[in-house]
């Protein structure tokens, strides 16, 4: 018999719905309990008054939030205050749904020029069937004073990245304040969301952000499958947590590597881009695909592990443990890279808590929060994770915590290829009732990766908002920044390592 | 230090021997041999993301690897269009990106190649084409060789590369 994961597992999901007059009190009584707002969406549709969502953690307690727009109009309270991430997203709220928050600014953010500021994309009302607007004057914060001036950085990076731009006001080579535009690569993903089958939208999920794309597909299944009160084979839970650690080691190493090489030390580079490609190698030849998009499906999974390919990633692990363990030792006692990793980038405890940073950033900056640990789902629930946290937030404590969460994932990974449950690796999915609504919770490498979604007639998409960790770390990088010289922000950036894609949808 | 070259000594040489270049991901008619003459075999990549998930991105990080070690085929990626004999564009060209993509290949010298990377640079992949995105990086500049795959591998994405500056096979 085929062990099976209970419907609802993972941190129960508590849904509440609300007056808009309570949001403010219920937010601030969430961030007093040390919770943190994990994600915000709009809904606007004919007929209907508008509908803001939002998820909230305060370990152990995972929230589900709704609540309308004030009577007859279109507007909700902000909560920026209380929340600074949450400024972002609601500016995105207004460009995609056209609901307006009451904080103060109102500047366009995930719209630039493709469609005008009379049109919503995901409102009521179709879009114009031209919607080119010519006009795309951003209003950046200017500094003045003797000796400032402006250093415009992007779309369009010197290396192999993500667009955006970065607008930097310095001093000679001091940096007195950063300000990021993002949205250059907003490509409709949730509009594309509700053109696809519900059963399909997985795929799409996958390439919110690619180097996280178990995670959001899994985030996207686990949204789905409590909806549909799917009882996942166990065996399944233990194979997507097992490509969630694959992943979370994959970008692990690319970044060490990078990191070295921002530093000035291109061997790490070499050495660790080495490694990678050898765990992605094992990873194609046990489950067929070098960066694992389209392994996770509602259900289950779609490929099995076979015997050969679990003691070939195995060995990976072996190896990896073993050449990770000697350039640690190398990156530890070099005083070249010490000396560019501590000290640049900080951002300390308080700042920390209060800009709400979390996943890898947010643990090196002693903020704990692991979803695999705080809201564990299966199998984590059974893997006892270990919890990495560092404390002084700089560019080596996020190193530190890179190497400390590698060898935590290797360790989980082996303990899952000797201990995985034998059975079927997936189960049919039924297609939901129109208006079921469903929240997915994946700590992903990054940090904790959302999909919240609601089922449409006819396994349809009605709305699917994923929301990425980068949201709340982009402006702590805003702040990590301030006092350092330009030439350390490429490496404290890499120290981030923050989805451009993931965060403009 | 020690350790740094001890480890150096102990990985060795890694690389492996370049793929022969993809023919048949050609979509322009073959290049003039003058252009070929000009590239050569000293080419210099600026990638262009015009609205990638970013998984196209790394596998083109891993063509730097020193298994793949891109470099001593003589190919480096630059860090400025101005210094560029080719660009790689991974899609699908977002509406947003649509003009930082033209501009970055107008300020490419000529004779310049366009190698289109991954299913969204080929076709608008998954997402498309809508009120954010134009789809395919040919809608928006000429493509020279189109590289399809989610993400393809480095493999693929060397053999497209080789493709664009090689005399096509008889």
């Amino acid at each position: 018999m085929t062990r099976a994961t209970p419907p609802q597992a993972g941190a129960a999901i508590s849904q509440l719905v609300i007056d808009p007059v309570e949001w403010r009190d219920l937010a601030q009584d969430i961030a007093a309990a040390g919770g943190r707002l994990l994600a915000l969406w709009g809904t606007n549709r004919v007929g209907q008054c508008g509908t803001l969502h939002a998820v909230a953690i305060a370990p152990p307690h995972v929230l589900l939030i709704s609540f309308p727009t004030a009577d007859g109009t279109r507007h909700f309270p902000g909560v920026e205050d209380v929340f600074p991430s949450a400024s972002r997203m609601q500016r995105a709220v207004f460009d995609l749904c056209g609901l307006r928050s009451t904080d103060h600014d109102t500047r366009p953010w995930l719209r630039h020029a493709a469609w005008p500021d009379d049109a919503f994309p995901l409102a009521a009302n179709p879009m114009p069937s031209s919607p080119q607007s010519p006009i795309d004057d951003y209003a950046f914060v200017r500094v003045e004073g003797d000796g400032v001036h402006e250093i415009a950085v992007g779309p369009v990076h010197a290396g192999i990245i993500e667009p955006g731009h970065f607008r930097f006001s310095v001093v000679g080579e001091k940096v007195l304040r950063l300000e990021e535009r993002l949205g250059y690569v907003h490509k409709g993903i949730e509009q594309r969301f509700t053109e696809l089958p519900i059963l399909d939208g997985h795929r799409l999920a996958a390439r919110v952000s690619g180097d996280s794309g178990v995670a959001y597909a899994w985030s996207y299944c686990q949204a789905l499958e409590r909806m549909t009160g799917t009882a996942v084979p166990l065996r399944a839970s233990w194979l997507r947590a097992l490509a969630l650690e694959l992943e979370r080691i994959a970008n692990h190493l690319g970044d060490l590597g990078a990191l070295g090489n921002d530093a000035g030390f291109a061997f790490g580079l070499a050495q660790f881009s080495r490694l990678k490609e050898h765990l992605l190698r094992a990873t194609e030849q046990a489950l067929g695909q070098r960066y694992l998009l389209d392994l996770v499906v509602p259900g289950g999974t779609r490929t099995d592990l076979a015997p050969a390919g679990a003691a070939g990633l195995d060995e990976c692990m072996i190896q990896l443990t073993d050449e990770v363990t000697v350039l640690r030792g190398i990156y530890d006692e070099h005083t070249g890279l010490r000396d560019r990793f501590a000290g640049a980038g900080a951002v300390l405890h308080e700042l920390a808590a209060w800009i709400g940073l979390v996943g890898l950033a947010g643990r090196a900056s002693g903020q704990p929060l692991d979803l695999r640990v705080d809201a564990a789902c299966a199998p984590y629930d059974e893997l006892a994770v270990r919890r990495c946290t560092q404390q002084d937030g700089d560019v080596l404590a996020r190193v530190t915590l890179r190497f400390d969460e590698l060898v935590e994932s290797v360790r989980i990974v082996r303990r899952i290829l000797r201990a995985m449950p034998s059975g079927d690796c997936a189960i049919a999915v039924t297609v939901p009732e129109a208006g079921a609504v469903g929240v997915g919770l994946i700590e992903a490498w990054r940090g904790p990766v959302i999909v919240g979604l609601e089922a449409g007639p006819d396994g349809s998409i009605l709305r699917c908002h994923p929301q990425d960790p980068s949201w709340h770390n982009w402006p702590a990088l805003e702040h990590a920044v301030i006092g350092n010289i330009v030439p350390d922000f490429p490496l404290i950036n890499k120290s981030f390592n923050l989805s451009y894609s993931g965060h403009d949808l | 230090m020690l350790k740094t070259l001890q480890q150096i000594l102990k990985t060795g040489i890694v690389t492996e021997a370049p793929p022969a270049p993809a023919d048949e991901l050609r979509v322009r008619k073959a290049l003039e041999s003058r252009i070929r003459e000009v590239l050569g075999r000293a080419l210099c990549i600026r990638e262009v993301d015009a609205g990638s998930c970013n998984g196209c991105e790394l596998e083109i990080h891993a063509l730097g690897n020193p298994i793949y070690s891109i470099e001593s085929l003589g190919i480096r990626f630059v860090a400025s269009p101005r210094h560029a004999d080719l660009l790689l564009v991974t899609g699908p060209v977002t509406r947003h990106m649509e003009v930082a993509l033209r501009r970055t290949y107008d300020a490419t010298p000529d004779p310049k190649l366009v190698v289109a990377v991954g299913d969204c640079g080929a076709c608008g992949g998954i997402f498309g084409s809508g009120y954010a995105s134009c789809g395919a990086v040919s809608n928006v500049i000429p493509v020279d060789v189109v590289v399809p795959g989610c993400p393809p591998s480095p493999t693929r994405i060397l053999a497209g590369i080789l493709a664009a500056i090689s005399k096509p096979a008889p």
